[in-house]
């Protein structure tokens, strides 16, 4: 039976999925109702200097995805909107009643170094297991020279994290905006710093839609509105790449990543280990579906496991990272054409209208004598780019199968068309 | 129809081929495939407190395993189920779910489509089963021993629960096979392919469970006898007796009671072999009229009248199965009773079912139900009583009697009968009479026998 008991840079908890720093783990009454749930950890709502801010009433915004409720959600909150002191005493009593739950306090103060030596020392008294430094949040506190205005200057995230480094014996994750050129930048400051870990990704800058009878941007706050951060299932492919760079890049090393961004479901969770993450955070599930949805988590993952053979996540961490390669590293002679499984074909003739107007051409569209509508794939015209399978609207029907080409395996670097070629040859 | 009224009754085996026999008993609701699972998996809301868990029964958590199998957790899906009712398999295809779980779900009030809850759970269980997965540990030996008589549905749940739970359990069975109805009753095409048989292996595959078959309480084994050996016993030996028509000449050849004939049916391993008659009548309105009639019918039957003696409200069968025998092709009359079986002797001296002499009824100002004093006669090779199965004492001690509510067996919410450690649930205690009530008066039993003995 697998064990999901997680170890992420020291800090314990019973399994993997955490609470992202967000409502949900805004107070004690939440917190605790989550741990009752099974939750393995917790990133306490970001905290501030008081007094503490102000948030506007009307705070989400919603994609709702051909009747999918909730794919992407947009929020225009900011970090806690109570008291300091308040929200301190809360953790020390709630890790007091959960030992074994991970704690973790998300920080966000001015770039003044006072503001951090004073604020670490009073999380150090709640004994909670580590801090998260908010370098992510790109509305409202960014403004204010916090947040990404912080994560998107690699040497603030450097300077910052080191004061955290120096100033407490606890472990230190810093959490960046995907709001950035290239994630690299951010995470290798952390890690000069001297942060434990990082985790990745806070919201992305987003607008979610218009309100065309106000024309104002959604949500509205008395008639306006503003952009806020972007996140749930839409945004798990931007933050899996993301977590996959830091992962693969030698100067990051060592650095433990917490995976963030649209994890909805065990699956994901297993996808984000895979790419390098010691452990995943989760908000937006969570607030569409309230924090029984771990249940399913643990146990998705655990079965996986145990079909995988799995005993940890430890097993299979970064089991894809070594494939997750550039372009110019992929096999150019490696050769797939679709094949219509004309059993399982409905006639829907979306394959091929994809396929005619946008791509190759490569789907023959006739009538059988009977007046059926039959689809054939023309081998020779395939390129195999996929685009008939994504829109074929049942499963297994149009499948990929390998060329068999009898050719060695070509990538751009050594590519006849490459001008570069001879340089990159050289070089080697 | 024209029929030979000076032959004799008309009652044939193999009206139908083989192959006609074999599709007519096969799935009545195919199963969904993984595609057709994972739609409807999506459909549902995962609601908070949701109304379809207290519509079952058994409690199962239904939001959580139906979001299992959306997340491609079978395997979790299955055994959210299976830990609030081992019989989630049998449940999932025998289940009134228009009158249960489906009845309550949220979706019917914007389009009157629930979730298909019922194949979602088929889904996942025959998923764990083909897989031959078996997701649970017995806990350490307890040296404690409960005999659990009659191994039906309340019987099963109740042995596996306590097994379980680390007591040593031996099931008394007066059949020579385990499953009690599931087995020997419910109808042929809801569990095809031996499935009872399979989730009977299924449950014993735990282990602890020690089964003692063809040993029948008051004939074989005493009630103070089990209670001397055991440190508790479990009483779930179903139904043990059938009502009678009242009705003039009910012994007559060519009528026989609609449960003896469906074991006969299920245990048949040729259904060819079945003697069906031309013209059927049928007499009840609860799940065994249905199940006999559409059963008769399938098996080649032409002409088939399903005939109770109130109206469609007042059957115990829902709305669903009614519809179900109608697109069978049984005609169905309402408020109509017998009166009397008018039959034919034949050249060596019995005498079969001719005809059957009906009473129209109707309800008089108090509500009871009384003769209109109209009657009608319909022809009959055969005819069925299924008028509703009771409960019969006679293998319970008569030197220390059971408490009894009416005709079946008192319990309190425990499933505790009157004398301290013995427990009884199923059809021979007050309720309704339903395979998943059965289960859950086994578990509930199960729990409390065991807080007596760890107590
Ligand atoms: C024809 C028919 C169709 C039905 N269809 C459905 C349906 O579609 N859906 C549904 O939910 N319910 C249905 N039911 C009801 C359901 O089958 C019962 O409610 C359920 O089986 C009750 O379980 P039980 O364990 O109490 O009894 P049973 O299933 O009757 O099991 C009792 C067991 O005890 C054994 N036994 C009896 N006496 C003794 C004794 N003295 N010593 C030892 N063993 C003994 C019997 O042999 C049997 O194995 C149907 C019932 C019938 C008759
Ligand atoms: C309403 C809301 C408030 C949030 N507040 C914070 C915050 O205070 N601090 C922080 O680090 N991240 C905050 N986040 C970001 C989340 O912690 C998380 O990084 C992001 O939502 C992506 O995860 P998800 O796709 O699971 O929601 C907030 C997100 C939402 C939706
Ligand atoms: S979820 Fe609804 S009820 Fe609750 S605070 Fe928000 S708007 Fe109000």
């Amino acid at each position: 039976m697998a064990d999901l008991s997680n170890d992420f840079a020291g800090i314990r908890s019973p399994n993997p999925f955490w609470l992202a720093s967000a409502p949900p783990t805004d107070k004690q009454y939440n917190v605790e109702r989550a741990f009752k749930a099974g939750w393995g950890g917790v990133v306490w709502k970001t905290l501030g200097e008081d007094p503490p801010i102000v948030n506007a009433t009307s705070r989400y915004g919603a994609v709702t995805y051909n009747g999918v409720r909730v794919a992407g959600l947009n929020n225009i909150e900011l970090i806690t909107d109570r008291p300091l002191e308040v929200n301190l005493q809360e953790i020390k009593a709630v890790k007091r009643a959960w030992p074994d739950r991970a704690m973790i306090v998300s920080l966000m103060v001015p770039c003044e170094e006072h503001y951090w030596i004073d604020i670490l020392k009073r999380v150090e008294e709640t004994e909670a297991d580590g801090v998260e430094l908010n370098f992510g949040c790109p509305h409202g506190m960014s403004e204010r020279g916090m947040g990404s205005a912080v994560g998107q200057v690699p040497d603030y995230v450097e300077m910052v994290t080191r004061w955290v480094k120096q100033h407490s014996r606890m472990p230190c994750i810093v959490k960046l905006t995907p709001n950035i050129t290239n994630i690299l930048g951010p995470a290798r400051a952390a890690k000069r710093g001297g942060a434990d870990a990082v985790s990745l990704i806070n919201t992305i800058q987003s607008m979610v839609g218009v309100d065309l009878d106000l024309m104002a941007p959604m949500p509205t706050v008395d008639g306006y509105g503003t952009h806020g951060g972007y996140c749930g299932p839409a945004v798990k492919p931007i933050a899996l790449r993301m977590v996959g760079e830091i992962a693969r890049d030698p100067d990051c090393a060592g650095l433990a990543i917490s995976g963030i961004g649209g994890v909805s479901s065990w699956r994901e969770a297993a996808e984000f280990i895979a790419m390098g993450a010691g452990n995943v955070q989760v908000c937006t599930a969570a607030m569409t579906h309230g924090f029984k949805i771990v249940e399913d988590m643990k146990s998705g993952l655990a079965n996986w496991m145990d079909d995988k053979g799995h005993r940890t996540t430890a097993d299979f961490r970064r089991a894809a990272v070594p494939r997750f390669v550039n372009w110019e590293d992929l096999n150019l002679n490696h050769a797939i054409v679709a094949t219509i499984d004309q059993d399982l074909c409905i006639q829907c003739g979306k394959c091929y209208i994809a396929c005619e107007d946008t791509s190759h051409q490569s789907i023959a569209a006739s009538r059988t004598p009977d007046g059926r509508r039959r689809y054939e794939i023309i081998e020779e015209e395939c390129v195999g780019c996929n685009l008939c399978m994504h829109v074929c609207p049942v499963d297994d029907c149009i499948t990929m199968h390998p060329l068999a080409t009898g050719q060695d395996k070509l990538t751009w670097k050594h590519h006849p068309n490459n001008p570069m070629r001879a340089v990159k040859e050289a070089a080697e | 129809m024209t029929a030979d009224l000076s032959a004799g009754p008309d009652i044939a085996p193999g009206r139908l081929s083989p192959q006609a026999l074999a599709e007519a008993f096969d799935d009545a609701h195919p199963p969904l495939d993984r595609r057709q699972a994972l739609i409807e998996a999506s459909r549902c809301y995962f609601c908070y407190d949701a109304p379809c868990i207290e519509a079952c029964p058994t409690g199962i958590d239904i939001p959580a395993f139906i979001k299992s199998i959306a997340t491609g957790n079978t395997r979790g899906a299955a055994t959210t189920i299976l830990d609030a009712n081992i019989m989630g398999g049998m449940c999932a295809r025998v289940c009134p779910v228009e009158e249960l779980c489906e009845e309550a779900c949220v979706r019917n009030t914007a389009e009157e489509k629930p979730v298909t809850i019922g194949a979602l759970q088929r889904f996942a269980t025959d998923d764990l089963f083909d897989r031959g997965l078996q997701p649970y540990e017995r806990a350490a030996p307890t040296g404690k021993t409960v005999a659990v008589v009659g191994g039906g549905p309340a019987g099963l749940a109740c042995a596996h629960r306590l097994a379980l739970l680390g007591h040593a359990v031996t099931v008394f069975e007066a059949r020579d096979k385990l499953g009690g109805l599931n087995e020997y009753g419910i109808a042929a095409y809801k569990v095809p392919h031996h499935f009872a048989r399979r989730e009977v292996d299924f449950i014993l595959s735990l282990g602890g469970i020690t089964v003692q078959t063809g040993r029948a309480l008051g004939r074989d084994i005493t009630l103070a006898q089990l209670r001397c050996d055991f440190d508790a016993v479990f009483l779930g030996m179903g139904h043990t007796g059938v009502r009678a028509l009242q009705a003039e000449g009910e012994d007559m050849d060519g009528v026989m009671n609609a449960v003896d004939y469906i074991a006969r049916l299920r245990q048949a391993e040729d259904k060819g072999t079945l003697p069906v008659g031309r013209r059927v009548v049928v007499i009840g309105g609860g799940n065994t009229a249905i199940d006999i009639a559409t059963q008769i019918k399938r098996l080649g039957a032409e002409d088939v009248t399903l005939v109770y003696r109130r109206g469609e409200e007042h059957m115990s069968a829902t709305w669903k199965e009614v519809d179900w025998t109608q697109t069978n092709g049984v005609k169905v009359k309402l408020w109509a009773q017998p009166r009397r079986l008018i039959g034919w002797t034949g050249a060596d001296g019995t005498t079969a079912v001719k005809e059957v002499a009906f009473e129209y009824t109707q309800l008089d100002e108090t509500g009871r139900l009384m003769g209109t004093g109209d009657t009608f006669t319909l022809f009959a090779d055969q005819v069925f009583k299924a008028i509703g199965q009771t409960f019969i004492p006679s293998a319970l001690d008569v030197a220390e009697p059971l408490e009894m509510t009416g005709d079946r067996i008192a319990v309190d919410a425990d499933r505790r009968t009157s004398l301290a450690d013995v427990f009884a649930g199923g059809d021979c205690v007050p309720g309704t009479d339903l395979t998943v009530a059965a289960v859950e008066d086994g578990k509930v039993a199960a729990h409390a026998i065991d807080r007596m003995l760890k107590g």
